[in-house]
């Protein structure tokens, strides 16, 4: 039992130490606010006139799909965060010290959540701005958003991963954006699906970013959502489970580089 | 436990073909310092990393404060400090928010971290940069806040690996004088280090490592002492006169001396007298002396005997295989 009270006690330490890096370093601070923001005027202004979206506006379709993306991307953080540490030695002292094996994990992975919430907050707003209009009772938006920062905290335990995986701060950051970018962009997130060839197309309806877009589509403007809620849930949930054990134990033999 | 802090026996760490080490021992008794002393890449940081449970050894066992390092990990981490090569501080907290955590993270009883972190930012002579960034913190600063983080737990048990590589003179001297404070109090440490002033001063007992291996082990004056007593070292006012020199130094030196970069060198017979009756010898034969010395082996000397090379050689940047280099 007081393992667990001690773990718990770790995370929130570290969680700390992660969050107190955010205004006293804030280049980062960029990519998690006007980077979300450039995204959103990018798609809705340059892009969204040439896409066809039948049934919405592109703003309505791109927002849910948007928001999920700057999810995904919120673990960089974690995995920057992570490759610093290991360069710098601090993997091993923390390490060394009687602490929990998973605390300085989950510490950045719960800081990332913190910032997700910032990053959603401000695309809800510009979303509006730029003319996106929520189409469900209040209940499923705030589902929506749980769902959100669900998806986001899963990746960010991919990025953790990736962060103990890479030779250096930026070998992870290009790692992290090589393997997410595609599957961001091959899914339902921007166009609807059917207007891609049809390889791309059967990736895409089986891609999990189409699953947790479609799912926040239904939660966000009532579109009919399937089973697509629940299977998002379960991604979510076994992205977060597959990658945590992975990073644990990558973690539990990282060295200094 | 009771009297031995650190016992190995047999570690063995393989990194693919190359043996980062080929079974070592060591034993170091409560209260005492243990030098490992080796080149670059002899081995020095694996063995420091297996005995902090950083790393598995491939072969062997070593226990520390009692606890051994593959079955006892957690309980031997709440009895140990470790500052290592680098300074592993957080950049981005104050000094000390860094000592804060660290100590939190020792699970220190409430209110304890921060009244140890101010403790040990007095003690390092870091108050004044107590709520600055660490990284506007100079390079002997965060080695001194590194050390300061080893130290939060009152650990009996002290692994300080190059604890003062890259600090300035001063640095390195109030480095120095924390260690052998924490020693007085009782704390053992195994320091690694490749500066022989530093072994020398700080250990009680040395092992010289290489390739893997302990080559020797003794205290200081044991090991000066295989290498070989003290010589009698004669610079003389002019080189034409060397030849005549050592024949009439010949009842004073203990083997025929030796011409070593313009400096005659010679095993002595008896320490008493010598230098003396060089001087005076040396004068009845009218051979001008420039200066006269009695020189004991410095651990240079022992080093260089015992592995062929000398022990700063190399690049200079802690165990190079392990660490992978720089930062």
């Amino acid at each position: 039992m007081s393992n667990f009270r001690h773990g718990i006690s770790d995370t929130l330490v570290l969680a700390k130490r992660s969050f107190l890096r955010i205004p006293r370093a804030p280049d980062l601070l960029l990519s998690f606010t006007v980077q979300p923001i450039m995204f959103v005027l990018l798609f809705v202004y340059v892009f969204g006139g040439a896409i066809v979206t039948p049934g919405y506006d592109y703003v309505d379709f791109l927002m849910p799909g948007i928001i999920v993306q700057t999810m995904a991307f919120g673990g960089f953080v974690t995995a920057l965060g992570l490759a610093e540490d290991l360069k710098k030695g601090l993997v091993d002292r923390f390490r060394s010290l009687p602490m929990s094996r998973s605390a300085v994990l989950a510490g950045r992975t719960l800081a990332d959540v913190a910032t997700n919430t910032v990053s959603i907050a401000i695309m809800i707003v510009v979303g509006v701005l730029a003319g996106f209009s929520f189409d469900a009772p209040v209940a499923h938006i705030a589902a929506g958003i749980l769902l959100l920062l669900l998806f986001g905290y899963a990746f960010s335990w991919v990025f953790a991963f990736i962060g103990l995986s890479s030779s250096s701060p930026e070998a992870s950051q290009s790692l992290g954006f090589i393997l997410i970018f595609p599957l961001t962009f091959v899914s339902s997130a921007f166009v609807p699906v059917d207007s891609m060839p049809s390889a791309l197309q059967a990736f895409a309806e089986v891609n999990p970013f189409t699953i947790v877009v479609d799912a926040m589509r239904s939660l966000f403007l009532g579109a009919p959502a399937g089973n697509s809620v629940w299977a998002a849930v379960a991604w979510s949930i076994g992205i977060a489970a597959v990658f945590a054990y992975l990073s644990v134990a990558k973690y539990k033999r990282a060295v200094v580089r | 436990m009771a009297d031995v802090a650190i016992e190995a026996e047999g570690l063995r760490k393989f990194y693919g073909r190359v043996r980062a080490l080929d079974g070592i021992d060591l034993r170091v008794p409560v209260g005492t310092v243990l030098g490992l002393l080796g080149p670059n890449g002899a081995g020095k940081t694996t063995a420091v990393r297996i005995l902090t449970t950083l790393l598995p050894p491939d072969g062997g066992s070593a226990r520390v404060a009692g606890f051994d390092v593959a079955t006892e990990a957690a309980k031997l981490r709440s009895k140990i400090g470790l500052a290592g090569q680098y300074a592993a501080v957080d950049e981005n907290l104050t000094g000390a928010e860094n000592l804060e955590m660290v100590g939190r993270l020792y699970h220190l009883p409430k209110g304890e971290p921060r009244a140890r972190a101010a403790e040990l930012l007095e003690r390092f002579d870091l108050s004044d940069a107590a709520d600055r960034l660490v990284r506007t913190y100079s390079g002997g600063m965060r080695r001194r806040l590194d050390l300061a983080a080893a130290l939060v737990a009152r650990p009996p048990v002290l692994f300080l690996d190059e604890p003062t590589t890259g600090l300035d003179p001063r640095s390195r001297l109030g480095l120095w004088e924390t260690i052998e404070s924490r020693v007085a109090g009782g704390t053992t440490v195994l320091l690694t280090t490749q500066y022989l002033d530093e072994a020398d001063r700080l250990a009680d007992r040395i092992s010289v490592i290489d390739h893997g291996r302990v080559i020797a082990e003794g205290s200081s004056d044991e090991l000066k002492d295989q290498v070989g007593g003290e010589h009698l070292e004669v610079t003389l006012e002019s080189e034409s006169d060397v030849e005549a020199a050592i024949v009439a130094l010949e009842p004073v030196a203990a083997e025929r001396p030796a011409l070593v970069e313009g400096v005659l060198r010679m095993p002595i017979k008896q320490r008493r007298g010598t230098i003396a009756e060089a001087v005076r010898i040396l004068n009845d034969a009218g051979i001008g002396i420039d200066d006269v010395a009695m020189r004991r082996p410095t651990l240079d000397d022992v080093f260089l005997t015992l592995t062929g090379h000398a022990a700063e050689s190399a690049d200079g940047d802690g165990d190079g295989e392990e660490s992978g280099g720089e930062r």
